[in-house]
């Protein structure tokens, strides 16, 4: 746990003295990671640079784990924290196993021991410590470094990181992989992250909590789908972004908003059943699955069964699209615009329906804390998979096309 | 004291020396560059010949100047002129070469090869292309290369005193054969000021001839 | 690549040069001119080097250190200035250096150690300091940020990614150093040069030449020591020359 109490630094300038960092308080809770955000020269770098000490603030405290970092010589204190900046600085004239190896030195860690954390971390962060641990960085491309910068910071297996725009200066594409990547090892690791960036969409994929700076002062601490949702004021408001809202659908799962009890008809049943099952259930169209492996096929639509006579697989039509229960919402709406449909089939990992999800349990869903500003806030369900929220489908039949 | 008597009654004769000094190191500068740059252009097409010239022209510059005189004695006596004005030309010439061969060769081949892919974009003939873009851009870092060589050769032109050439060296060779402390130090002091003045006169025109989009 | 000229027609072509130049000097008398020198040669030789030893050895002994202290950030402000005083420096001929070493010191071993000292000294305290000024900032942050000493980040950071540079320095010095002390002699330090500048005096080629061959080698010996050493002593990862 990091806590910040009314932390200031002042710059003495020739142009005379520059608040950077304006009485600034919050709490990074045990095993979060909290992304600090704001535009250049907000103070967002120098606020996470107290920490590490790496800048003394002027005034107020810094704890970490309940222990005044003042109490503690700054060389220490930084030993006992990860830290990945965005230019990476791994030492060229250091081996990637050495370069990793380098805090555990510090500290006195034997040697074979920090040689074997270097092959298990390499192993973590995805590369083959077989052929990396020898190589020097500079016969590593550019996400490879990063990763490498990684599990350097984690040698000592510190409870906290500091992380300055970790993946910043890596192209698109292999940013967001390697960004999973963290993500998938932060859910084991569990560690205490302090993460700047100034990058809205990393935040709100990386971030348990958002504090997003302004002028050297806390505009607003929150959960991403709070600060996207409830900005508190009109500079975050447009920080992040007209399309608000929309960036909330990274923020919720396929599987939280789906309708899992949804019916389904074999392509062997007859059509008959295909029709009574959609009334039953107040739906005008039903999906046809493969009755070995339970893979939705195609579809059958009320509006065109009805005086129908055969099988299910005779009437059975394309079916307009599926998406998988893990991935966002984004996803689904991206797919639901792509098929030109109000509705998908929900798949598992082997291909298996699961449900379907609407568009109008997304708006529903996403529409919820605007009922009720207090209570209705979407929770962050990527790590902590809960109940499903949806509420009984009500009103018109899902899956209509208007 | 003495010593500045010294210099302020022979200051004709210190000028001249130095204007003597000063012509043995331009004349080979000169052809240094006439021979330098081009030969500096012509070895970006190769990486291999590019590497031999630029060691071979490394290896003659650890050669020791007054070594090198030596070794020119016994040839250039072939045709009468094993010692004075033309060997010190040839040797000045020759540690010149590494300066000039290697920023020209530098300069070029680091020309951005966004530049290069614009100017064939445009229609440039390779000719043109070096002409316009290539070698203006480059022409900062060959006068580098320039006011390296010629500092360096003041100081192997004093040295060429000893084989006859003239020049300042005279005042520090007969100051040192004479024990004659203030020909001696009016010799030292001349050489190192030209040097030094030479060295920010060509830091200036080196400015001069920077494109001004180049400028910093 | 129609100009590519392998290597080996280089060899050629330097093996056939020396092969002529030598049934040249054979038929002047030269070669047994030279060999009649034998222990001279060797004598001076030694002398030769020893001054290179001492005053290049002394030069890398206080230039490196002094490069290093300057390079601290308590030092910057001063640093500069006497950067720029240094390059001045740099620009003094070597002659210069030793007729003005000598007109302090008078003549001998010392005055010549001095000045040879001097020459050398400069481009080895510049290397060193710009080296470590070089290393980039983000290694700075990152060594700091993981908790190191401003010593265990000089010695375990900043020196070994500078060490190419200073390298570089060295070489620039004992070649300067090497080249100077030939004209050592002038001023009653000994070495080969004594063999040049009387052979040049009395116009005696076989006996310049056992003082300028021999001189050419050193130098050329020297300079492949020092890049030697460098290639194998700045670490693989920040060497250019170890792929």
């Amino acid at each position: 746990m990091i806590t910040l109490e009314n932390v200031t630094k002042i710059f003495e300038s020739p142009s005379g003295a520059i608040t950077a960092v304006d009485h600034v308080s919050f709490e990074v809770p045990e095993g979060e990671i909290c992304i600090l955000l704001g535009p250049s020269g907000c103070g967002k770098t120098t606020t996470m640079k107290m920490v590490n000490r790496l800048i003394e603030k002027t005034g107020g405290k810094i704890f970490v784990d309940g222990k005044d970092i003042d109490d503690y010589d700054p060389v220490t204190l930084r030993r006992t924290m990860g830290y990945v900046i965005q230019q990476i600085g791994l030492f060229p004239n250091m081996t990637v196993e050495e370069n990793i190896m380098v805090v555990p030195r510090l500290v006195g860690t034997p040697d074979a021991k920090a040689r074997k954390r270097a092959a298990e971390l390499l192993g973590m962060v995805a590369l083959d410590p077989g052929i990396f641990l020898k190589r020097f960085p500079r016969e590593l491309s550019g996400g490879q470094q990063q990763r490498v910068g990684v599990a350097r910071a984690l040698a000592a297996d510190p409870p906290v990181l500091i992380m300055d725009e970790p993946f910043g200066a890596i192209d698109p594409i292999n940013r967001e992989t390697i960004q999973d990547e963290f993500l998938k090892m932060q859910a084991n690791l569990k560690k205490t992250i302090m993460f700047v960036s100034h990058d809205i969409d990393e935040a709100v994929k990386m971030g348990d909590r958002i504090a997003i700076f302004r002028e050297g002062r806390l505009e607003q601490y929150d959960r991403p789908d709070t600060v996207l949702a409830h900005p508190t004021n009109s500079f975050v408001r447009e920080f992040v972004g007209g399309d608000r809202t929309l960036k909330r659908l990274r923020l919720v799962r396929v599987g939280d908003a789906m309708h899992p009890g949804a019916p389904y008809v074999f392509p062997e049943d007859r059509i008959g059943d295909a029709v009574a099952r959609m009334h039953e259930y107040g739906h005008r169209s039903i999906v046809v699955l493969n009755r070995e492996d339970m893979t939705p096929t195609g579809l059958i639509r009320l509006a065109e069964v009805e005086e129908a006579r055969g099988s299910c697989g005779e009437h059975a039509m394309r079916l307009p699209g599926r998406v998988h229960v893990d991935a966002d919402l984004r996803r689904a709406v991206s797919e639901m615009f792509t098929q030109d449909t109000t509705w998908l089939a929900c798949v598992d990992s082997d291909g298996r329906f699961k449900g379907h999800i609407t568009q109008r349990a997304i708006t529903h869903l996403l529409g919820e804390t605007y009922r009720h500003p207090n209570e209705g806030v979407v929770p962050d369900t990527r790590r902590q998979r809960g109940e499903a929220v949806l509420e009984p489908e009500t009103g018109p039949i899902p899956g209509a096309p208007a | 004291m003495e010593t500045v008597s010294f210099i302020v009654q022979n200051i004709d004769v210190i000028v001249e020396l130095a204007v003597e000094h000063l012509s043995i190191v331009a004349v080979a500068v000169g052809l240094a560059v006439l021979t330098g740059v081009p030969i500096g252009i012509a070895i970006t097409q190769n990486r291999q010949v590019a590497d031999t010239v630029l060691y071979v022209a490394a290896m003659v510059m650890t050669i020791p100047s007054i070594a090198l005189f030596g070794l020119m004695i016994p040839i250039l006596s072939l045709v009468g002129q094993g010692i004075g004005y033309v060997p010190a030309v040839i040797a000045v010439l020759l540690y010149s070469q590494l300066p000039i061969i290697r920023n020209t060769y530098t300069a070029i081949n680091n020309v951005d090869p966004a530049l290069r892919e614009a100017a064939r974009g445009m229609g440039m003939r390779p000719l043109q292309r070096l002409w316009r873009v290539e070698i203006p851009l480059a022409v900062p870092v060959i006068m580098a290369g320039v006011r390296v060589a010629v500092v360096i050769n003041i100081g192997v032109t004093a040295i060429a005193a000893y084989i006859g050439a003239g020049g300042l060296g005279t005042l520090i060779s007969r100051g040192i054969s004479q024990t004659d402390d203030r020909q001696l130090i009016a010799g030292a002091l001349a050489v190192s000021l030209l040097a030094i003045i030479a060295d920010y006169g060509l830091l200036a025109l080196q400015k001069k001839l920077t494109p001004r989009g180049l400028q910093v | 690549m129609g100009m590519a000229v392998p290597r080996s027609v280089w060899m050629w072509v330097l093996v056939v040069g020396a092969f002529a130049l030598g049934a040249w000097a054979q038929s002047a008398g030269l070669i047994a001119d030279i060999l009649w020198r034998w222990e001279d040669i060797v004598f001076l030789a030694r002398q030769h080097m020893q001054l290179v030893a001492i005053s290049g050895g002394l030069a890398i002994l206080v230039g490196v250190p002094l490069g290093i202290l300057l390079s601290r950030p308590a030092m910057r402000r001063m640093a500069e200035t006497l950067m720029q005083g240094l390059n001045v420096g740099t620009t003094i001929p070597t002659l210069a250096v030793l007729a003005l070493s000598m007109t302090f010191l008078g003549i001998g071993t010392v005055p010549a150690i001095f000045a040879l000292w001097i020459a050398s000294l400069l481009p080895i305290v510049r290397n060193t300091y710009i080296g470590i000024l070089e290393v980039p900032a983000a290694l700075r942050e990152a060594a700091q940020g993981m908790g190191m000493t401003n010593l265990q980040m000089l010695w375990r950071v900043e020196l070994p990614n500078a060490l190419w540079v200073i390298f570089a320095g060295i070489r620039t010095a004992l070649a300067i150093n090497v080249g100077t002390v030939p004209l050592a002699f002038l001023i009653g330090g000994g070495g080969l040069g004594e063999l040049i500048f009387t052979g040049i005096a009395l116009a005696e080629t076989g006996m310049m030449l056992a003082g300028a061959i021999p001189t050419a080698i050193l130098a050329v010996l020297t300079d492949f020591l020092v890049a030697t050493v460098a290639r194998f002593t700045v670490p693989r990862g920040v060497n250019p020359l170890a792929r």
